[in-house]
């Protein structure tokens, strides 16, 4: 919400520099996002804590100017020359301003106008171009007459972005020669309102707060409206029937007669744009400002519509909700089907407003109007955001703070403020005091809080007195009983709960109006809870130790997907997505079922300039079908996944390698193999699978304890197309991480370091080609015992000299005892056992070497 | 005797100053020191000469052992300290790339977040994780956010097409989870995981965001506590002289709420682009906890206390690390990720 530091000052005497206020607002949660210095200067050091801009108009460029006369330009039909008085000399100026053509060649003028000027040299915005940029003011010529200052639209100044006309103020305004910054300069303070402070979303809300943090005193405006009593009224106040009290619990009116419309004065429009607002006319102006004043939004209708539509009768004013698709067509100029919790403001014909949001088109107020039928009322916050959202509403500054609450109290005064307003502006009579239909009154919150809650939550102690001062300057009510505060809440407050909240909402506005920079810091005294370690966390990033050991590069990747991505997989992926309704992309409609599909895409993203990708990525897939394990059993259960993907050369390009070759399913199965020994899971197995993602005989299953807990292998070609991988061949491994972490065992046992040397021996051995690897080494390992203390497979062969159907391994073998020192002996006797044995089992021969 | 013991000593002088490689050099010793050398010879069969020969042969025959001893070690060294002039001349381009290495990488996010954990967990805060995917129940309305309150607006939340099923936007239902699990004992946990928030992806915002939540309930914890401990992290994160300050805010699950900052840590407070010219950078969410959370967690907010907190170790990455766009992140670019 933007602030004006002027219209601040009406209400608090404030003589701190600007950023200073700024700062005490920031630090007491009404975040100060943006300074804007109009015409000031701005803070001449180089940290401010909120973002500062704005133009500075210069006393002796800028000045208060009285245009005595308007005359034609001889050349140009849209051009006028104004003669102006600058408080020292007359000058010319060169104006298109539509809003001095009615002064055009009228002579000297009875009542000089009253503008801002720029004297040749100032420094303002150029009011031609989009946005704000500076320009410096020239001597020229235009169509033969000399142009050297001018008269300035507000987007000149950097005021808003109006340059329809330039700034006319009224006749009050000081006179020539008055620098224009000491006139109309200001500070805008832009302040985030955070959903507890909807009472500071008000000039006198902020005026409060400021009162306080500064210890001054809060000056109200009057709440009273003037009246012209008659003995009967020529128009009759509505009647008033509230359907719904719990969403509607007061409504109150005032009725302004013969009012003229017209523009605002000049100092009630800059105060508008100067909030973000835009005048209109005198009457809907007034209504915006006591808005902005107050925090409580009104409404002003014609009122000779409402009597119309009450054929001439008194009118009835309904709130209630909507019938079955009733529609209205707000002053947007939009027809809206009203949903059946939406409040409506009616009369016994049809709808007028939405009520608390936007008035209806028909009886907004028009140049023609003559009374003003004024409406305050109050609503149920949470309702009024249904409809605001509903309705799309959210551009209502109405909605914006009844959606966020304003207390009923605030509505009376605000209505009689406005009403006495527009008597004033509008030249207006009152003859009756509002109407005031308030079924059922809020009682005022008490809190009862013992002063030991300070210390118990704030871990201070502040003296009764100074509590009681801060409480009071926000304007609370507090008797002392003993050690107990008796707090009432002021009645345009609707954030302070009642007993334990309620003491807590108290004890956040202590803290704050003291000063959270006061409060000390100290080491939590409280007793340390009982130490545990999340075992699921520590072994999941074992694992990513792991990986990282072995070279592969983490990802993170989204965990919202699509099901056409994970489709690309060829993978049986059941429908059962956890799929979202708003998605803000067709990519990102569904929590991921497939872990490796969010890896290839962002395998594919890199492909176009890495020629080796080695990478991983641990996280969950959200199964919604699979059986739940959470104690809610509406929600998916997160399964933990780790997929590997090797593709492409298997080094990085370097003169150090003659060659690079592309890497192929034994690349991943090192990793694999390196990853299970690093694991220290013993219970294993490795055998040959199938998967619809992978190329059959290029696939395998690693089962831990009889259990599969993934597959690895290369990709089917057309798998890793579709994920745009075509160069070379994909390589990746899809585990269930949760299944392989449940078997890792949390220690394991070592081995003594070797004291005598070990004996070497190379065998070759002549098997079925359809023999597994594994299935070899198991057998020599089991038959070479614990003497055989390392088997290593370094050559595998096939050709025509060793047979059709057969292959060669070779394998190295290493003895060694942990008593003596073998000899060539023992070696050449354990080496024979196991040649006899793969001989009978396998019908494995021994290949001449 | 003697004299020709000396001859064959000179000649095998001579001779070592020929000797240029090790070979040659042990050859040199087993023939003229070896136990076949004459020398040897001589000094063994002592015994066998005659008494009054034995003290002058032995004392002179150990003499020249001993220069043979002597002038063998010094061409050892000078050998020693000439081997690089007799090596052939090597002509490597030393400032050639090496072999490359293939080293694995954490993701940055993940290094960040390691190194909140450890902090933590030397200030006695445990990891707690619960689900991405919550109930409205423990997203919003257990921690003191009713449907249609004002506040639900600082959410922006994706809805799954189960209702009341939602993706949580902060890690802040895990606060209940940690209370119903661990009440009425005291609790000190963060609790990290990813969050989702229904927005544009843009260089400033993201649908995915990891948060690290923390939380401390008890009998004795108090808002200078909460300031004390917050601080003591903004030190052991950031540097030992990192000052905080903190400002009054809002969250609905915490009374008083604040905002953290810390002296912009590229500037030292002097101001710059990264803190917009404040000095300081917001890096944390906190306050006590809301006495409807503490009721809701089971906790009696007369007798507990607690305070909360909460991060974005995305963000905390970007400033550290001068990360423009924090689409970088689940981008994956390794021209980004290598960079860690």
């Amino acid at each position: 919400m933007k602030i004006p530091l002027s219209w601040l000052k009406e209400y608090v005497a404030l003589d701190q520099p600007p950023h200073e206020l700024g700062d005490l607002l920031t630090f007491a949660g009404l975040e100060v996002e943006e300074m804007e210095y109009i015409g000031l200067a701005q803070p001449n050091h180089n940290l401010h804590q909120s973002k500062t801009t704005g133009l500075e108009w210069d006393k002796d460029y800028f000045v208060v100017a009285e245009i005595i006369a308007v005359e034609p330009h001889p050349n140009a039909d849209r051009l006028v020359l104004a003669k102006l008085y600058d408080g020292k000399r007359e000058h010319i100026v060169l104006t298109g301003a539509p809003n001095l053509f009615p002064f055009n060649g009228k002579g000297p003028l009875r009542d000089p106008l009253k503008v801002a000027y720029a004297r040749e040299g100032a420094l303002l915005y150029d009011g031609h171009k989009p946005g704000p940029e500076l320009t410096k003011i020239k001597r020229t010529k235009i169509r033969g007459v000399e142009s050297y200052s001018m008269a300035c639209s507000e987007k000149e100044l950097g005021i808003s972005d109006e340059h329809e006309g330039i700034i006319i103020f009224d006749a009050s305004a000081p006179s020539a020669g008055t620098p224009l910054a000491d006139y109309i300069g200001d500070v805008i303070f832009n302040i985030a309102i955070t959903p507890n402070m909807s009472r500071n979303a008000s000039v006198i809300g902020v005026a409060r707060e400021l009162a306080a943090l500064t210890q001054t005193e809060l000056r109200l405006p009057s709440w009273t409206m003037k009246m012209a009593p008659v003995e009967k009224p020529l128009l009759e106040l509505p009647h008033i029937d509230i359907r719904k009290p719990s969403l509607n619990p007061r409504f109150t009116a005032t009725l302004i007669e013969n009012v003229t419309i017209a523009p605002s004065p000049y100092w009630l429009q800059i105060r508008l744009r100067l909030s973000g607002m835009r005048p209109i006319n005198n009457i809907v102006d007034i209504t915006n400002y006591v808005m902005l004043e107050t925090g409580q939004p009104l409404h002003a209708f014609d009122y000779d519509v409402l009597h119309q539509r009450s054929s001439g009768k008194t009118p009835t004013i309904i709130t209630r909700l909507p019938e079955p698709r009733e529609n209205l067509t707000t002053l947007d100029g939009i027809s809206r089907t009203l949903d059946d919790f939406t409040i409506l403001v009616a009369d016994s014909v049809g709808t007028l407003s939405i009520g608390g949001i936007m008035g209806g088109g028909e009886s907004e107020v028009s140049p023609s109007t003559k009374n003003i039928l004024l409406e305050a009322a109050s609503w149920d916050y949470t309702n009024i955001r249904r409809s605001v959202q509903a309705q799309q509403l959210q551009s209502s500054q109405a909605g914006y703070r009844f959606s966020r609450g304003v207390h009923p109290e605030v509505a009376p005064h605000a209505n009689r403020r406005a009403a006495d307003l527009m008597r004033q502006m509008g030249g207006g009579k009152i003859s009756q005091d509002l109407v005031d239909e308030y079924p059922r009154p809020l009682s005022p919150v008490v809190v009862e809080m013992p002063l030991s809650e300070i210390k118990r939550n704030l871990g201070i102690t502040i003296p009764p007195n100074e509590v009681v001062h801060i409480l009071t300057s926000l304007d609370f009510q507090v008797t002392k009983k003993e050690s107990v505060l008796q707090v009432t809440v002021p009645n345009h407050r609707m954030d302070i709960g009642s007993g334990q909240a309620g003491i807590a909402d108290i004890l956040e506005e202590i803290a704050r109006i003291y000063g959270f920079e006061r409060i000390p810091e100290t080491q939590i005294s409280d007793t340390i809870p009982r130490q545990q370690t999340n075992i699921a966390l520590e072994a999941e990033e074992r694992v990513r130790d792991i990986c990282v050991n072995l070279g592969l590069q983490e990802l993170v990747t989204y965990r919202l997907s699509s099901p056409e991505l994970e489709q690309l997989t060829l993978e049986n992926i059941a429908e059962d997505y956890v799929t979202v309704s708003n998605p803000i992309a067709p990519e990102r409609v569904s929590m991921r079922r497939s872990l490796l599909a969010s890896v290839l895409e962002c395998a594919k993203n890199n492909s176009r300039f890495k020629h080796r990708l080695a990478l991983f990525e641990i996280g969950p897939v959200y199964l919604r079908d699979s059986t739940s394990r959470n104690a809610i059993p509406a929600l998916p259960h997160e399964l933990l996944k780790l997929i590997i993907v090797l593709s492409g050369s298997r080094s990085e390009l370097s003169w150090a390698h003659g060659e690079h070759p592309t890497m192929d399913y034994f690349d991943l199965k090192g990793l694999v193999d390196a990853l299970i020994t690093a694991t220290h899971i013993t219970d294993y197995q490795i055998e040959t699978a199938d998967h619809p993602s992978f190329r059959t005989g290029i696939t395998a299953a690693l089962l831990v304890s009889g259990n599969q807990v993934g597959v690895f292998g290369e990709l089917l070609p057309s798998v890793s197309a579709a994920f745009g991988l075509t160069k070379y061949p994909v390589l990746a491994a899809d585990f269930n991480l949760e299944a392989l972490l449940t078997s890792l065992p949390d220690h394991h046992l070592t081995k003594p370091v070797p004291r005598f040397p070990a004996i070497v021996e190379d065998i070759a051995l002549i098997v079925d080609k359809s023999t597994p690897a594994n299935y070899v080494t198991a057998l020599i390992t089991q038959t070479g015992g614990k003497r055989l203390t390392r088997l290593q497979l370094f050559d595998v062969f096939e050709g025509a000299q060793i047979g059709q159907g057969k292959k060669s391994l070779a394998f190295r073998l290493t003895f060694q005892s942990d008593k003596r020192t073998l000899t060539d002996k023992d070696a050449a006797q354990l080496r024979n056992k196991i040649v006899k044995r793969l001989n009978q089992e396998i019908g494995a021969d021994l290949r001449d070497t | 005797m003697l004299e020709s013991l000396q001859k064959n000593a000179e000649k095998a002088l001579s001779e070592l100053q020929n000797v240029t490689d090790t070979t040659s050099l042990k050859e040199w010793r087993s023939q003229n020191l070896g136990k076949e050398s004459v020398i040897m010879q001589t000094l063994g069969n002592l015994g066998g000469l005659p008494t009054s020969e034995r003290p002058v042969i032995g004392r002179q025959a150990n003499n020249i052992r001993q220069n043979l001893e002597t002038a063998f070690q010094k061409r050892i060294d000078q050998l020693r300290d000439s081997a690089s002039e007799t090596l052939p001349t090597a002509s490597l381009d030393v400032t050639l790339p090496g072999r490359p290495v293939q080293h694995g990488r954490l993701h940055i996010v993940t290094q960040t977040m390691r190194r909140i954990y450890a902090i933590w967990a030397d200030m006695g805060f445990q990891i707690y994780r619960s689900p991405d995917v919550e109930t409205d129940e423990y997203n919003f309305e257990l921690l003191n956010i009713p449907k249609h309150h004002p506040a639900r607006d600082m959410w922006d939340t994706f809805h799954t097409d189960t209702p009341g099923i939602i993706l949580r936007t902060h890690t802040s239902p895990g606060q209940i989870h940690a209370m119903r699990e661990y009440c009425p004992n005291p609790i000190r946990v963060i609790l990290p995981g990813m969050c989702y928030r229904y927005e544009q992806i843009t260089a400033r915002s993201e649908i995915q965001f990891n948060q690290v939540e923390g939380l401390a309930i008890g009998q004795n914890i108090r808002f200078t506590d909460l300031k004390g401990t917050l601080s003591d992290f903004a030190r052991r994160m950031f540097s030992a002289n990192t000052a905080t300050r903190f400002r009054a805010s809002h969250f609905p699950f915490t009374e008083p709420s604040a905002e953290m900052d810390v002296e912009c840590f590229l500037c030292s407070g002097g101001g710059c682009s990264v803190c917009k010219h404040t000095g300081w950078l917001e890096i944390l969410g906190c306050g006590m906890v809301h006495p409807t959370v503490l009721e809701n967690g089971g906790y009696n907010p007369r007798e507990f206390t607690g305070f909360a907190f909460g991060m974005g170790p995305e963000r905390i990455t970007m400033l550290k690390y001068g990360i423009k766009d924090i689409r970088y992140f689940w981008g994956n670019d390794l021209r980004f990720l290598e960079q860690f």
